[in-house]
């Protein structure tokens, strides 16, 4: 009976979807999915973000503005230094900064970390509007390199070995993400602190400092998504050039059940539907306008994921201050 | 050779209360010393002051002759104390194995090593013959088996000091001698022990001093050769203690509460409560006395329509009440003491005051129409603070705020400020100091008196056997006796609780 658990029941639905397609059209399967992922990965790798704070107990609705400024940074100090790796790094700066900025409103200061996050929202929309120029460009992105052999295998090689520097990389921080949570003591220890930080205070953890390393790091990594839409999808910076994606991974996270696999299952399916509105609209097979099948993934993802999810579980601790010695 | 543990003038303030008062004690290795005190005297600030949770405002706190730093847990743990938490340190969806190691784990590089955590747990319950499954989760164990845990964790390092905070509050008869018996085996090899109590019989038992706390200051030390349980009642309290009940013969009136043919399911959807038939009558005290987890709790929430009755009915003077409909069957005339008053009895984050009126605030004089009367509700709390001896400094502190013992104030003085028909009171006693349990009998007792039907439930048998005017003894799920009281005999009632045939 284990065997055809609803999780397997939903694994064997889309492995069984995506061979239909395959058979049926290879090239365009492929190229899809590929399109898929690319979509998926700054979803994916803001929801590690999120994972990050609220598996400690901190509620971080910050990403969005995190990414924003980050991506802004990424792209201004590269434009003036005409170098993408520096403005890599002083991206991957910013968002550690705006992650030490909720940590010190939400740990020290024991704030409301809705309003701690909606600050760092409002901050960076107004850093980035009052600090743009129009007109400036990069000297290039990451651009996509094919990984040897890997990227020979058939459907496997183009979706996931072709790619930029910065996909290969938010993609080993979410499987290092996944291995660090569930079996370092590092993961032990966080996941203690978001569901009971008194247990862990008494077992001599100290909960602020777990906290704020855990929402810095998970800043750095805002960081790196910012900069991923900035220097590798598009190569550009628009004002609200991040629409809502730091929002949207909030979604896949409580989808993927706090579990960064999970969130890049969710974020796949998002990429995924994206990808296939996308090549709808380029077939333009059925003839209907533009924007509901621009809407098509987001319905989708609605649907499909509001009967998959059930009944979530969040951290114990989400959103509550810690007080030493409170037991 | 330096004692264990000294404490030298340490005082703790918080606001409107001065938590410890120029607090000073030792322990030295292989000795019980048991803390007494009423709830709210001070004991448990002691201790997170002891294990470096809390800052104490001045005072010095020695371990092994080197004093220790505030906020440094980790180096009180790891000079060699453990503590056992009143309200237990567990994450409740981890496994055991993963609670025991917790802040110092076993590694093989970045990774903890899941397989030596595993070995080193089951040595550890081997050697102290404290049975655990490593791989079991939280919050799938009973609490006996929780608070097991509890000590394992505190055992696992060497430890010299071991620190005890009312371990034994939510424990069964059973499983407090099992405790007991650890307690004397790890002092005997040579651990100092610190336990905090309100059972003066287990105090009796196993200590070797008793230090005593009253309002902040310690207000005496003695040991259990030079005293008894009246005497350490007195001290503790201040005065003398009454341990006995007196109470008159019950004037039984008519039925008022009938449960017919009740069965009920519990958490894991097996039956627990499997057919039982009780009828009470106005003006008498039903105990119901037997092993916790034999369908007590299922059954006083059946009967509160807080669980959903599988079969059988519930009647107030003849009339069905709803099933799962707590509401309704509070309007039908029940009144509830619950046995968690943390999740049940109380909202931790409301005033004294609101959590006084839980029961009638939409109700006069305390609302009019849509409109909340906040003067009769300050004036209802000042009151009942005052009559019912409320140790907080203010009436409109949040309920979390309260010690154990006079949350339960709180909810028995809001349970009996109706004078409903019915009341059942389940463990209205656990983990309450002795000056208010004897308050609260009191109580039970005139509420008895004015009229009420009372169904007691408690795990003490002392308590059943002092205050009922008839006694049911449940064993599996069942009513397998009920006994007047005068004709109760101890010994008997013990082995049907026990499940044994006469």
């Amino acid at each position: 009976m284990k065997m055809l658990s609803k999780r397997n029941g939903y694994y064997l639905v889309a492995i069984l979807a995506t061979s239909f397609f395959y058979f049926n059209g290879a090239d365009v399967t492929t190229s899809v999915y590929a399109t898929g992922t690319v979509f998926a990965l700054p979803l994916a790798l803001a929801a590690m973000v999120g994972i990050m704070c609220e598996r400690t107990g901190i509620v971080n609705i910050g990403i969005e503005g995190t990414m924003l400024l980050s991506a802004f940074v990424a792209f201004f100090v590269a434009s003036l230094t005409q170098n993408i790796i520096i403005g890599l790094i002083a991206a991957i700066f910013t968002g550690s900064m705006m992650g030490l900025i909720l940590a010190v409103m939400a740990v020290s200061w024991r704030m409301d970390q809705i309003i701690a996050g909606t600050i760092i929202n409002i901050l960076a929309t107004g850093l980035t509007s009052f600090l743009y120029v129009q007109g400036k460009t990069i000297p290039s992105v990451f651009q996509s390199f094919e990984v040897p052999l890997l990227s020979k295998i058939p459907f496997f090689g183009p979706v996931l070995f072709i790619h930029g520097a910065l996909t290969f990389l938010g993609l080993a921080i979410i499987l290092a993400l996944y291995v660090a949570i569930y079996h370092t003591t590092w993961g032990l220890r966080s996941r203690a602190v978001g569901e009971h930080p008194s247990s862990a205070d008494t077992a001599g953890v100290s909960v602020a400092r777990l906290r704020y390393i855990n929402v810095t790091i998970a800043g750095a990594v805002g960081g790196i998504a910012g900069s991923y839409l900035a220097l590798e999808l598009v190569g550009s910076f628009e004002r609200g050039f991040i629409a809502g994606k730091g929002f949207t991974a909030l979604a896949l996270m409580i989808f993927g059940r706090w579990n960064p696999l999970g969130a890049l299952a969710a974020a796949m399916f998002f990429g995924l539907a994206q990808a296939y509105a996308n090549q709808l609209m380029i077939d333009q097979i059925v003839n209907i306008p533009s924007q509901f099948t621009a809407a098509l993934p987001y319905v989708m993802t609605i649907v499909v994921l509001t009967i998959s999810a059930g009944k979530v579980r969040p951290p114990a601790a989400e959103g509550q201050p810690y007080e030493k010695g409170q037991a | 050779m330096s004692a264990l543990l000294e404490v030298t003038g340490v005082t703790k303030r918080y606001p409107g209360v001065v938590a410890n008062d120029n607090i000073s004690l030792t322990v030295n290795a292989g000795e019980v010393v048991a803390l007494l005190g009423e709830n709210g005297a001070g004991k448990s600030t002691l201790l997170k002051a002891v294990f470096g949770l809390i800052k104490p405002d001045s005072g010095e706190i020695k371990i092994g002759g080197t004093p220790i730093v505030f906020g440094d847990t980790a180096g009180v743990i790891s000079r060699g104390v453990g503590m056992v938490h009143q309200h237990f340190q567990l994450v409740p969806v981890m496994t055991v194995a993963e609670n025991i190691i917790l802040g110092d784990e076993p590694r093989r590089g970045i990774f903890i090593n899941k397989k030596a955590a595993h070995d080193e747990i089951l040595a550890l319950s081997k050697r102290y013959g404290l049975e655990v499954d490593p791989e079991a989760v939280i919050e799938d164990l009973p609490v006996g088996m929780q608070q097991r845990v509890e000590i394992l964790k505190a055992l696992r390092k060497d430890v010299k000091l071991l620190i005890l905070d009312e371990p034994t509050a939510v424990l069964t008869p059973q499983e407090i001698d099992e405790l007991l018996g650890v307690i004397r085996n790890l002092a005997n090899s040579g651990v100092g022990i610190v336990l905090i109590t309100h059972k003066l019989h287990e105090v009796m038992a196993v200590a070797d001093r008793v230090v005593v706390l009253r309002g902040g200051k310690l207000v005496g030390a003695t040991s259990p050769k030079e005293t008894d349980e009246a005497g350490l009642a007195q001290m503790m309290v201040g005065r003398s203690v009454v341990l006995q009940v007196n109470r008159t013969e019950a004037k039984r009136g008519a039925v008022v509460l009938e449960v017919k043919n009740l069965q009920v399911r519990d958490d894991r959807k097996i039956l627990s409560v499997k057919g039982v038939d009780l009828s009470l009558h106005k003006g008498e005290i039903l105990g119901v006395a037997g092993v916790e987890g034999n369908g007590q709790r299922e059954l006083v929430e059946a009967i509160c329509g807080m669980r959903h009755r599988e079969a059988g009915e519930v009647l107030i003077n003849g009339v069905a009440t709803k099933d799962m409909q707590p509401h309704a069957v509070h309007e039908a005339g029940i009144s509830h003491i619950p046995e968690d008053r943390e999740k049940h009895g109380l909202v931790a984050n409301y005033s004294i005051a609101d959590n006084l009126v839980l029961n009638q605030f939409d109700q006069a004089p305390f609302a009019k129409g849509w409109v909340r009367n906040l003067a009769e509700v300050a004036e209802n709390a000042i009151s009942t603070v005052e009559k019912f001896d409320i140790r907080t400094p203010s009436a409109f502190n949040t309920a979390s705020s309260l010690s154990g013992g006079n949350k339960q104030k709180v909810v028995v003085a809001r349970e009996l400020s109706e004078e409903l028909p019915v009341l059942v009171a389940a463990q209205p006693t656990r983990g309450v100091d002795v000056g208010s349990i004897e308050f609260i009998h009191n109580q039970l007792i005139s509420a008895r008196d004015k009229g009420a039907a009372v169904l007691l439930v408690s795990a003490e048998l002392d308590e059943i056997l002092s205050l009922s005017d008839r006694i049911a003894v449940m064993s599996d799920g069942k009513i397998v006796a009920i006994v007047e009281s005068k004709d109760a005999d101890r010994n008997y009632i013990g082995r049907l609780m026990a499940g044994l045939k006469e």
